[in-house]
């Protein structure tokens, strides 16, 4: 068969490459330029090959940042994903609840992230705050500015009463999806509510809590905005996590070779996790059907 | 196995019905016995999923009692009454083989391993699943989900009905046509009582024992499948069974016969005198099968109706001539070997199987 050549179609692509490029290639290659140059001003500039990220790689307050990251990421998982199921689990199915749950539950997502922030900040203060106040009423030596354990519980209650709602709300999306012949069938085969959980709900909600997984990961990986206005990232370097300790870098110290360097490397490792996550997931998914 | 009493049970989704279009299920009384297979056949909305799910548990009747042998489970949840139900639409656990999810209804009342092996591998051969055991149910096909359902219902020897909701519905015709007979066969070898929801007349005739015609919340007619064909106690069920159904048409009782636009039907004495003690609506039925049509030569002098014939449809094993006299249309099957001369006809009704109806029941 003659195959019809006709390269008029690639004009058809063009306008998609211009706004990929604008808003993602363009910026992308900045900070690659960035992180091989040591640059001064537009005309003095030296090509020093890998040293940033050698510089960076071996700093060990990154280390740290990136420790109390994984270790911030993982609580946030690991309290979110199973206290987000449960809620689903136990939101209405019918009736005027069903929409009064959506819109509670919606709520915190909703609000702006430095609003949160500032929210928080506001209620956790043991002079002005409700919540500070209550906690150092109770006896409880309660100081998020000042204990960096206090901070650190502040920061993750936030993260779970900001984004908990998604997980929730996704999970019933999940649940609403089953038909009601399932639960139907399970009575009359005689299961327990554990293996109508185990057996119906849980795989039912698999694809949404990929999703959920992946976007909790990936979001709070990347937190900055949240623990910035409460904490500032102290006390101490308490609260720093990554995104914080670049803009720092960046910004305030204007190491741009490093901080550019560091976005690269902070950018494959999300990457990779997702990806690797992902494949195994799915990979998994397949090999049961085989 | 149990016997199924019915005990003027009667349904309705509004909290306080007034008149009987709010009833999904109007008042009924009806004793099913013990190892019967009985057909619920029905147009959609009929209620007979409505009946069903009440025989089941999945929803309690608003009044009236349902009996299993003549203890009153009217009020108990589906897994204390002892059943198995399938559903239209397979429901499977994606994540068990396929022996565990036949096994699953076994285990979750407490049967002992060896017993549980025993009855999956006799299920599993009677559908033909022995060899896909091992396999992740999760990554079948429709029909065999389906199956997996239906064994799942089968598995439990123990059960006092096994209920079936049109589970052919997603099965392709052959497998159908199968699945079908294998049921049968479970049914002629254990003998469990059998309730089978369909609104195909082929799957219920062929399945039950008795079946149960219900039409708009209303049990029609409860009999075998020769009783609907042969006396169709309400005009639904003669338009409903058979195929074609009966020809039903309005007529007026006079002068000893029936006028169907001033064309005279002779009627036996029997006939009149039922007819003659109701009021309401009279309509004359007769099935296709019970009317002669006569053409050509044959047609001079003989006695009848004069029809018009609009077409023949040839069925292979059989015709279907479609004849018309005033605003009536009527259907006639005919033997393969008849033929049909010309353009017109003589029909003779053959009184036996002529019935009349007022207000849709059977007179006589």
């Amino acid at each position: 068969m003659n195959k019809i050549t006709n390269n008029k179609a690639w004009f058809l692509v063009l306008p998609v490459f211009f706004i990929v490029a604008i808003s993602a290639i363009i910026p992308l290659m900045t900070v690659v330029n960035y992180s091989v140059q040591d640059i001064f001003d537009p005309q003095t500039r030296f090509f020093v090959g890998t040293e940033w990220f050698e510089q960076v790689l071996g700093d060990s307050r990154l280390h740290d940042a990136l420790i109390r990251q994984i270790i911030y990421t993982l609580s946030v998982l690991f309290i979110e994903i199973p206290l987000g199921i449960a809620v689903a689990l136990t939101l209405p199915r019918k009736g005027w609840g069903v929409s009064a749950s959506m819109v509670l539950l919606a709520l915190p997502l909703l609000i702006p992230w430095n609003v949160v922030g500032t929210i928080w900040q506001i209620f956790g203060r043991a002079d002005i705050g409700l919540g500070g106040y209550v906690i150092n009423l109770l006896g409880i030596d309660y100081n998020y500015s000042q204990n960096p354990m206090d901070a650190w519980v502040t920061v993750l209650v936030m993260d779970v009463w900001h984004w908990t709602s998604l997980i929730v709300l996704l999970c019933y999306a999940g649940l609403r999806s089953i038909p009601d012949a399932y639960y139907q069938a399970a009575k009359i085969d005689g299961a327990s509510r554990w293996a109508v959980f185990r057996f119906i709900q849980l795989p039912k909600m698999q694809s949404v809590l990929v999703i959920g997984v992946l976007l909790r990961f990936m979001d709070s990986f990347m937190i900055y905005t949240e623990p910035f206005v409460l904490t500032g990232g102290g006390p101490g370097n308490a609260t720093t996590f990554l995104s914080q300790f670049l803009t720092r870098m960046a910004v305030g110290q204007f190491d741009l070779g490093p901080a550019a360097a560091f976005s690269l490397v902070y950018f494959l490792i999300i990457l990779l996790v997702c990806w690797v996550f992902y494949t195994v997931v799915m990979n998994a998914g397949k090999r049961e059907e085989q | 196995m149990a016997r199924i009493d019915l005990k003027s049970l009667a349904h309705s989704y509004f909290p306080d019905p007034k008149s009987d279009e709010d009833y999904a299920l109007r008042r009924m009384e009806h004793v099913w016995e013990d190892g019967g297979a009985y057909a619920l056949l029905g147009p959609s909305g009929c209620g007979k999923t409505t009946l069903l799910n009440i025989i089941s548990g999945l929803l309690t009747p608003s009044h009236g009692q349902v009996l299993f042998d003549g203890k009153d489970v009217t009020h108990l949840a589906p897994e204390d009454r002892n059943i198995a139900q399938v559903f239209q639409f397979p429901v499977i656990y994606d994540t068990m083989t396929v022996y565990e999810n036949l096994a699953f209804p076994l285990r979750n009342r407490g049967v002992d391993e060896k017993r549980v092996d025993a009855r999956v591998r006799e299920i599993a051969g009677m559908l033909d699943l022995t060899g896909k055991l091992k396999q992740k149910a999760r990554g079948l096909g429709a029909d065999e989900k389906q199956t997996i359902s239906l064994g799942r219902g089968l598995v439990r020897d123990d059960v006092s009905a096994i209920l079936f909701d049109e589970p052919l519905t997603v099965i392709d015709p052959h497998l159908k046509w199968v699945l079908r007979r294998k049921l049968k066969e479970i049914h002629n070898k254990l003998r469990p009582t059998m309730v089978y929801v369909t609104h195909d007349q082929v799957e219920a005739l062929t399945f039950a024992d008795k079946v149960v015609v219900m039409y708009g919340g209303k049990v029609v007619q409860l009999g075998t499948p020769q009783e609907l064909f042969e006396n169709p106690a309400h005009t639904f069920v003669g338009y409903f069974i058979g195929s074609p159904g009966m020809n039903i048409m309005d007529c007026k009782i006079d002068d000893g016969a029936a006028w169907i636009d001033g064309q005279r039907i002779g009627l036996s004495d029997r006939h009149l005198d039922a007819v003659s003690k109701q009021s309401g609506k009279i309509e004359l039925g007769i099935r296709p099968e019970f009317l002669t049509l006569e053409t050509g030569t044959a047609a001079k002098g003989a006695d009848g109706v004069e029809v018009n014939i609009i077409k023949v449809e040839d069925l292979g094993q059989y015709k279907i001539a479609t004849t018309r006299f005033g605003a009536s249309e009527i259907k006639v099957k005919l033997g393969e070997d008849e033929q049909v001369i010309g353009q017109s006809g003589i029909l003779r009704f053959a009184p036996e199987w002529t019935k009349l109806y007022a207000d849709s029941q059977l007179v006589a």
